[in-house]
């Protein structure tokens, strides 16, 4: 665990001091952190729980309770496959499994290329247009599996 | 002068192409040479029309085009769209449209008229009139106000909105909190969406008012992740009522303040529970608090909160503004007032749909849904997210009322009805409400965390065949497990679909496989 390039994480102390004297901050702090650096690594762990004055191990139990928080970097775009029942009543299950062989990988995995990294989510608030499709922050609805596939296509050459 | 034009900026939308729809009308208007004032308001709720183009006529009236995507706006542009002219394509004024004409829209009224985040439509539209009757009122009234409109939390659990209201006012304590559960994880659900998207100074307004009526000065919006479109139509919006007063140190001149917050979750279905919520909110694994206390008298950070649904808090300026008994004069037996249902799933004409309480779910597949997508029967449908229960087609003509949906063990919940056509394999959508549960389940009591996976287990036996009516009892007696012995409604309430599903589709459940 590289905890001593923690003194050269700039980004963390400005994501830091940008939130003191916030009420309830370390959810910020970890979007933040997230956002800006794509995951929240050991080293990151280790200073927020100094600066918080909590145990890393609260830190990391906060870490890894939330599906939204990763540990490592994600392929350059997040595909999210909504697996929730009003997208099954139309078929998603036929989206998951194509997103899946597309990408080759399952849930939580990132496809060889490094651009995709696919994961299950339970509804996008899209489900009179189901099956739903978000990549990074652009939803899709009624994503048939050929639909899926131009918009992985679009997503690529961009 | 500029021609009017309408297109919702509605994440629906959005994903069914309305960002592209609006950019070749610009692009087509401005190669016509015609001038163009394109608004983006909410989504009249009308999904399965979305894209959704409205253009004001000479007559200032609106007249709907749908669905318009990119390709079909040259076609209509030279048939004359910007002089609302006829197309195969024109639908009329929205208002005049049976599907919108039938319902009853009080809390939704100006979602997808208004732009979501200008304080001068908001208030040309009746916004602010409820806030501003509050600071002329005492705050016992306000929240007697609230109390004798009848509104019940629309988050699912329907405890009566003004007994919290009440229960924060009589604490002594000079820090209270306003929190909005906008945690909205359920299938089926997109009103809390719509709303924050739509109208969100309607949600800032009913906070503010919470906030007046109990002496609380800050509030927090809990919005989940997967959401970020109302995110920033919340943060602009905030910005936007700050800017003009109506936030801040002195709400309106009152000397009184209310600040206001977004906190974004981080993908914890359990977070719509309303203490995990806070435990989010304050930093901690979302684990589910044991009660008593009560979070009206310790909620976030030790101290009396708040703690309402979107829809709950955002019904709140109507009640205001027209009175309680305006509001409780709509609705049914103890359901009093109006409940945004959400159509969803295997339906021909999905969308939000507003009306009093007492509509039967049998009205609301077919006269509004139109049936199937797919054009098959409608086997089963499931009201109330995951942990509703799943209804055969006998009980359709049930009204949507809390009670008479707790007398055939079914439950209203948000209001999200997801319809599902005779392909669907309940005992599948048993086993997946047992995984959902496993997935989401915070850990912090037994029932819920390993009974949810013995479940999964236990129905995969049934599935592959394995001594199948002695699981199904096993599958039972857990459920009886989760049911009574679970801290909250996560594991207390999975046994509903999954018994449901057996109790009404017994045949997907004994066939061979």
């Amino acid at each position: 665990m590289a905890v001593t390039e923690l003194d050269n994480d700039a980004t963390l102390e400005r994501i830091l001091a940008e939130h003191a004297g916030m009420e309830g901050p370390l959810l910020p702090i970890l979007h933040a952190l997230q956002e800006t650096v794509g995951h929240i690594s050991p080293a990151h762990v280790a200073g927020i729980a100094r600066a918080l004055n909590l145990a890393r191990a609260e830190v990391h139990g906060v870490v890894s309770f939330y599906h939204y928080f990763r540990q490592r970097d994600p392929g350059r775009h997040v595909v999210h496959v909504c697996r929730a029942e009003a997208c099954q009543a139309m078929q998603g299950e036929q989206t998951e499994q194509h997103a899946k062989r597309e990408l080759g990988v399952d849930f939580g995995g990132t496809s060889a290329d490094g651009l995709f990294t696919l994961e299950a989510v339970y509804c996008l608030g899209n489900c009179a247009a189901a099956p739903s499709v978000m990549v990074d922050e652009k939803l899709y609805g009624r994503v048939t599996p050929e639909r899926l596939t131009a918009i992985l296509a679009d997503w690529r050459n961009r | 002068m500029a021609v009017r034009i309408y297109i919702s900026r509605d994440a629906a939308a959005q994903a069914l192409g309305a960002d592209e729809t609006a950019a070749a009308l610009q692009l087509a208007a401005a190669s016509k040479g015609t001038s163009i004032a394109l608004t983006r308001v909410g989504s009249r709720g009308m999904v399965w029309l979305e894209p959704l183009v409205e253009v004001e006529n000479a007559s200032g009236q609106r007249i709907a085009y749908g669905p318009v995507t990119a390709d079909d706006v040259p076609g209509l542009v030279k048939a004359g769209l910007f002089d609302a002219a006829p197309h195969p394509l024109r639908l009329g004024r929205v208002e005049d449209m049976p599907w919108f004409a039938k319902q009853e829209r009080l809390t939704f009224a100006r979602v997808g008229v208004i732009d979501p985040v200008s304080i001068d439509d908001y208030v040309a539209h009746g916004g602010y009139a409820g806030l501003q009757r509050a600071l002329s009122m005492t705050s016992a009234e306000i929240v007697h106000e609230v109390l004798e409109s009848g509104l019940r939390g629309r988050g699912g659990a329907a405890f009566p909105t003004g007994i919290k209201w009440r229960t924060v006012l009589e604490q002594d304590s000079p820090r209270k909190y306003v929190v909005c559960n906008a945690d909205e994880g359920d299938s089926g659900t997109f009103s809390d969406r719509m709303l924050m998207e739509g109208d969100p100074l309607c949600l800032i307004e009913g906070m503010t008012i919470a906030g007046i009526a109990v002496g609380a000065t800050k509030g927090y919006i809990y919005l989940r992740c997967e959401y970020p479109h109302a995110g920033h139509a919340l943060r602009e919006a905030i910005a936007a009522a700050r800017a003009r007063g109506y936030l801040g140190a002195d709400v309106c001149g009152s000397g009184k303040a209310f600040e206001l917050e977004v906190r974004m979750g981080a993908g914890a279905y359990i977070c719509g529970e309303e203490t995990a919520l806070l435990e989010s909110l304050e930093g901690k694994r979302a684990e589910v608090r044991y009660r008593p206390p009560l979070p009206a008298i310790k909620g976030l950070f030790g101290e009396p909160t708040i703690i309402n649904n979107v829809i709950s808090l955002g019904s709140v300026p109507i009640i205001l503004a027209r009175g309680a008994s305006y509001y409780r004069d709509f609705g049914m037996g103890r359901s009093r007032g109006t409940l945004p249902i959400q159509l969803a799933g295997n339906l021909q004409r999905g969308g939000l749909v507003e009306k009093a309480f007492g509509v039967t779910l049998r009205e609301l597949l077919y006269d509004f849904g139109g049936g199937s997508a797919s054009g098959r029967p409608i086997r089963a449908v499931q009201v109330g997210g995951p942990l509703g229960a799943y209804l055969p087609e006998s009980q359709f003509d049930t009204p949507l009322d809390y009670e008479a949906f707790t007398a055939i063990g079914a439950l209203v919940g948000h209001g999200g009805i997801v319809a599902f056509d005779d392909t669907v394999d309940m005992a599948r959508m048993a086993r997946y409400a047992m995984e959902f549960c496993a997935v989401e389940s915070c850990g912090k009591c037994t029932p819920c965390r390993i009974g949810s996976t013995r479940g999964v287990e236990v129905i995969d036996r049934i599935l592959q065949g394995v001594e199948k009516q002695a699981n199904l009892v096993q599958l039972e007696s857990l459920c009886e497990t989760m049911q009574h012995g679970s801290l909250c409604g996560l594991g207390g309430m999975t046994p509903f679909p999954v018994m449901s599903a057996v109790k009404h589709f017994p045949g997907d459940f004994s066939r061979d496989r």
